[in-house]
Order: structure tokens, then sequence, then C-alpha cells
């Protein structure tokens, strides 16, 4: 569902004032300081910035895996910070689908096993989970390797297994927290042209953490961050 | 079903481990097993026991004998429907190693108070005929090789001598839990001789038993039994005979109750090496159950993980354990069918095995479920990589 480019997007995601802090020890480090800024629908969104900026506490905060110290995040609507811990995790299940570094696939279950995971938090029967995850599987060009493990797959492979896991449920976003991090510049290349057919195919806004510069020039709008604040950059 | 799989795929991700902590429970199930066995057979005399008898000794001590007069007043109490009498023999049969019961018994009057002990009517009347008869449990007849008119010599302790007797019977168990261990012979013999060589000693009974008419008055019995000797030359102490067995266990209850103890301490170390197992098993896990939290998994799940993970564990190393301890038990029982006349795995001990195992593997299981719910998915994922 290509989005008519007539139409103003809207925000798909709404951070306003959010500022997150670590304590180590008796010592409070400030990581983001009063961020705030919209992410349209669709849009392609690579956040940089050098290491320790904040760039995956901030995707984190917006992904609902951690929880701010002040402002709100609103995502699809929805003020994800005024959630429980329960309803947070029911809603990431549906609304937001993952894509890390170290692919983070599950080491004993096949490729089709980790794509299966997050439908088995659905209504779906078995075939239709099936169905779903054979279409997810051809469509990151896998489904000759259904049944291999993790260790059996290249680098690559295994962040196209993660990458058909992140969509299979079809969420509202997909974040990517340095997805070519960990592959050479073939495999690299080859996880961005899929992640920039997800954007432009099936409309999917993605946020994406990287410091590598051909994977921001993927992107729609590059963000740096630096020391908890916004430096704008275009693209 | 999916879960399950996923269960067991974890369990044996690091096979060595996984069958070193089976071995583990294993060895620790046997133990704890045969451990209880050892118990419940220390018991078995007291179950075997009948409410209806009683049993009357010399008040001061077992050791003290009572006057053989005392038979007829003892009938004569209300309740009381046969009386018997008998001695601890205490002989040896040509090494102190072969250890057995052996007691002086009055014939007649035995096997009539004690119906669990089962002997063909030809025999018993054959051992009644003959004075120096004896009658030998099976196990016993078979453990040395005796056959009907074998002669048996045994050297006395109490009673100084060599002491020949002739097999006339075998006796055998109702059921298994009678013992079919014990020598006996006829009170009458061990009496002549004690006439002859010592008087003094003559007439002496180590312990009578006494079949009441109903197991609700023996309490009564026993308490008229022993008024009406108070103040007699020997005072008597009268006890059913389930309390007499538990007095012979209580003289030996601290052995009893180290081995309860060492029952337990082996479950509590099987506790600690299981929890040690699953506390690495889930730290190496810590990042997948992240990721589970990730794709939005709740606590529920990420518990049956590890849980059923230390409960397949668990129940298998059981599974092993429990079908180790027949076997284990019987080739015991062999050998120290001389301690334990009845040396039998109870439904319950099987019992206390699933139950040790179940918690065994959900003690493990606390902590590190505990743990791995409660870090934050943010931490938790940072381990990975
Ligand atoms: N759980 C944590 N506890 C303490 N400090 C943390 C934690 N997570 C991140 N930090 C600190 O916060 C800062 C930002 O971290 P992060 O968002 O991971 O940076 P980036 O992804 O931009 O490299 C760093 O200084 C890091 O050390
Ligand atoms: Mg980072």
């Amino acid at each position: 569902m290509p989005k008519n480019a007539l139409v103003e997007p809207r925000s798909i995601v709404v951070i306003r004032n959010v500022s997150k802090s670590y304590r180590r020890g008796s010592q409070t480090i400030p990581v983001l300081e009063n961020v705030s800024f919209d992410i349209a629908e669709g849009k392609f969104l690579a956040l940089m910035g050098p290491s320790g900026s904040g760039k995956s506490t901030l995707l984190n905060l917006l992904a609902g895996i951690d929880s701010v110290d002040s402002g709100s995040i609103a995502v699809g609507g929805l003020d994800i910070t005024t959630l429980s811990e329960m309803d947070l995790a029911r809603w990431r299940a549906v609304n937001v689908g993952f894509i890390f570094q170290f692919y983070n696939l599950i080491p004993v279950l096949t490729a089709f096993g980790n794509v299966e995971l997050p439908l088995l938090l659905t209504k779906l029967s078995k075939k239709q989970r099936r169905e779903h995850v054979d279409l997810a599987l051809s469509m990151v060009g896998l489904s000759d390797r259904i049944d291999h493990y993790p260790n059996q797959l290249s680098g690559g492979q295994q962040q196209r297994v993660a990458i058909a896991r992140a969509v299979v449920t079809d969420p509202t976003i997909l974040v990517a927290d340095e997805p070519t991090g960990d592959l050479d510049r073939v495999s690299a290349a080859e996880i961005l042209d899929l992640m920039g057919r997800l954007n432009k195919d099936l409309g999917k806004t993605i946020i994406m953490v990287t410091h590598d510069a051909r994977a921001a020039a993927k992107a729609h709008l590059i963000k740096q961050l630096d020391k908890g604040v916004f430096i704008d950059v275009h693209s | 079903m999916y879960i399950l799989k996923l269960i067991f795929k974890n369990a044996f991700r690091h096979k060595l481990r996984t069958w070193l902590t089976i071995l583990g429970i294993t060895i620790a199930i046997l133990a704890f097993g045969l451990l209880r066995t050892v118990i419940s057979a220390w018991y078995a005399g007291v179950e075997a026991s009948s409410a209806s008898r009683l049993v009357t000794r010399n008040s001061i001590s077992i050791i003290f004998t009572l006057p053989l007069s005392y038979k007829e007043r003892i009938r004569q109490i209300d309740g009381v429907k046969i009386v018997s009498w008998g001695n601890w023999f205490g002989g040896i049969y040509i090494d102190e190693k072969n250890f057995f019961a052996n007691f002086a018994v009055d014939p007649k009057t035995y096997f009539e108070l004690y119906p669990e002990l089962i002997i063909s009517p030809d025999q018993k009347a054959a051992f009644i005929r003959d004075r120096k008869g004896f009658v030998a449990g099976r196990k016993l007849a078979e453990r040395f090789g005796w056959k009907l008119g074998d002669s048996v010599t045994l050297r006395g302790t109490i009673f100084a001598g060599q002491w020949d007797f002739v097999m006339r019977g075998i006796y055998r168990g109702r059921d298994k839990t009678v013992d079919e261990t014990t020598f006996f012979f006829q009170w009458d013999y061990l009496n002549e001789k004690m006439k002859k060589s010592s008087p003094a000693r003559a007439d002496q009974i180590g312990f009578y038993m006494i079949g009441v008419t109903k197991p609700e008055i023996a309490a009564d019995v026993a308490v008229n039994i022993d008024k009406t000797f108070k103040n007699s030359v020997a005072e008597t102490l009268t006890e059913t005979e389930k309390a007499f067995q538990l007095g012979w266990i209580a003289m030996s209850q601290a052995i009893v109750t180290a081995i309860q103890l060492v029952s337990f301490v082996v479950i509590i170390i099987i506790m600690a090496v299981m929890a040690n197992t699953m506390a690495m098993t889930a730290r190496e896990r810590i990042g997948e159950y992240s990721i589970f939290k990730t794709l939005g998994f709740g606590g529920r799940y990420i518990a049956a993980l590890i849980f059923g993970e230390s409960l397949i564990i668990s129940m298998i190393g059981c599974a092993f354990g429990i079908a180790f301890t027949f076997p284990a038990a019987k080739s015991f029982g062999n050998a120290l069918s001389n301690f334990f006349p009845t040396f039998n795995v109870a439904t319950e001990t099987i019992y206390m095995d699933i139950a040790a195992a179940l918690l065994v593997g959900t003690v493990a299981g606390i902590f590190p479920t505990l743990r791995s719910i409660r870090i934050r998915i943010a931490d938790g994922l940072r381990r990975i990589g």
C-alpha cells in the first residue's frame, strides 16, 4: 500500500521532551535531554551520531523496550509511556518489528521457527501461520532455507531471517539498531536494499540507527544525535 | 506443543552438562530411595505386628526374666485368649557373621498366636513331637541349604554349650512384610537342659506373648496384667506388640534419624547442583529470553521455558533413579537379609522420589526465572554479541 504522494503524511511517531538518564552507582549519567521530534508515516529515518550519543537508548524508548524518565512518546496516536509492562509487551507484539545488529535469532529454532515466533502471540491457526511465514521468507529470498538453523546460515542470511521475523506480523513501525554493523559490504548492501524495498513497496515506517554513511544514504532523512541533542542534517 | 519442543531442545543444548546433571539426579534419587527403603524395612516389624497381641516382659529390663508361674495367672485375666512364651536364645551358627534371630518358644501356642507364620500341619506336628526339633523361615533355610531332617548345631552365648537341633519344618510368611529368617525351637528343650546344668535359670521366661480377645481391650488387659504382678518378685511391663517393636526401634532411633537426615541431605545437595546448572543455563540465555520479551512474550512464557527445562531434567533423572532403585534394592536386600528380613521398595517411597524430584526441579527454576523476568530488556539484549 504505497502512500498517495498528494496526501500530507501524518506523524506516526511523536516524541515530546523526552529525557533519560542512567544511574551508575551514585552517579547519574544523562543520556537524552529534552528530545522532541516527529516521524511521518512511511518514512525511512536514519539516526546517526558518535558512539555513546544515545541512539540505541532513543530507539529502545520509542520501540517500548525501555522507559523514559520524563516526556511522552506516542506511536500511532497511543502514548506508550503510560502503558503497564504487560500492556507494553502486547503493544510491541502488534506494533513493532525489531532488527538487531547481531540478528538475535533463537539458535534452537529453524528459520521457519524463528519467523513463526511472533505469530504465536496472535490468534492465527497453524495453517495461517505457515502461510505468513512462507510469504515473509520468500520476501527476503530465503524460501529454500526454511529448515536451516541460524548456525547453518551466513550473517547476511541470518539478518534476512530476522527481517522476515520483524515484518511477519505487519507491524506499525520497524526499528533497526545497526542492522549492517556485523556484516561485510556485499551483505550489508543486500540488507539495505531489502529495507529500502520494505519501505518503498510496503510503506513501512523504518527507524534505523547506524553510523555507516552508506546505510544512511538509503534513508529519506538523517538525524544526527550528539550528546543527547539533535543536529539536523538533510539528505 | 511448540513450547514443549522448544523446552526439550533447550534442555539438550549442552548435552554433556545436561546428562551429567541427569546422572547426578539419578544417583541422588537412587540413594534417597534406598535410604527410605532401609527406614521402612526398619519399621516393617511394627507394621506386621498385631494390635491384638501383647508382650509382657520384666519391668526392669528385657534382659531380666519372669517366672514360668506367671503363665497361669496371666491366663486367668479377663480378655486373655492365648498365652505363649519364649526366650531370646542368641545362639551362633558356626560363625558370628551367620547371624539370624533364634528363639525358644512354646510350639503349640506360638503358631496359634502368629497366624502370619504359615507351616504345614504335618511339619508343625513333627516339630511338636521332637523335643530337639526346630523350624526355620523359608529364606533362612534357603540361605544355608537346610532340608527337613538335617542336623544343625548352635553355639550358645547366653546359654552356654553346643546345642543340637533337627530341622522339622519350614514356615513362610503370609505376605511380603513377614520375616522369613527366624529360627524357632522348643522352649522345653532349653528348660530341661537348664534344669540339669544351672537350675537357678530354669523355669525362667524372657517374655510372654499374649493374644487378647479383641484389639479394643488390649490396653486395659495390659494394665491389668501389670497390676497383677505389682509388688511381686518380678514386676512386669506389658505393651502392645506394636509398642514393643517400637521400643526396639527407639533403641536404634539415632540411626534411623541419621539415615532420615542423610536421605534429605542427599536431596538438598542435588538441589544445589541442579540450581547451579539452571543458574548457569539461564545466565547464558539471558539475551535469548530478552528477545522473547522484546517480541512481546510475557513473564509466564519465560517461566514456562525455565521451569519446563528444569523439570524435564529432574524428572528424567527421577525416572532413571526409580528404575534403578528396584534392582538395587533387590541386591541390597539379599546382601543384608540378616538385618532386614523384608526389604521392599514401598509405593510411598516412589511417591517421595517423585515429590523430591519435582521439588528439586522447581526450586532450581525459581531464581533463574525471577532474574530473567526482572532484568530490563535493554540490559538483557546488551548481553548478546
Ligand atoms: N543500562 C545502562 N546503564 C548505564 N549506562 C548505560 C546503559 N545503557 C546505556 N548507557 C550509557 O548511555 C550512553 C548512551 O548509550 P547508547 O544509547 O547505547 O549509545 P549509542 O547507541 O549511541 O552508542 C552511553 O554512555 C552508555 O554507556
Ligand atoms: Mg548503540
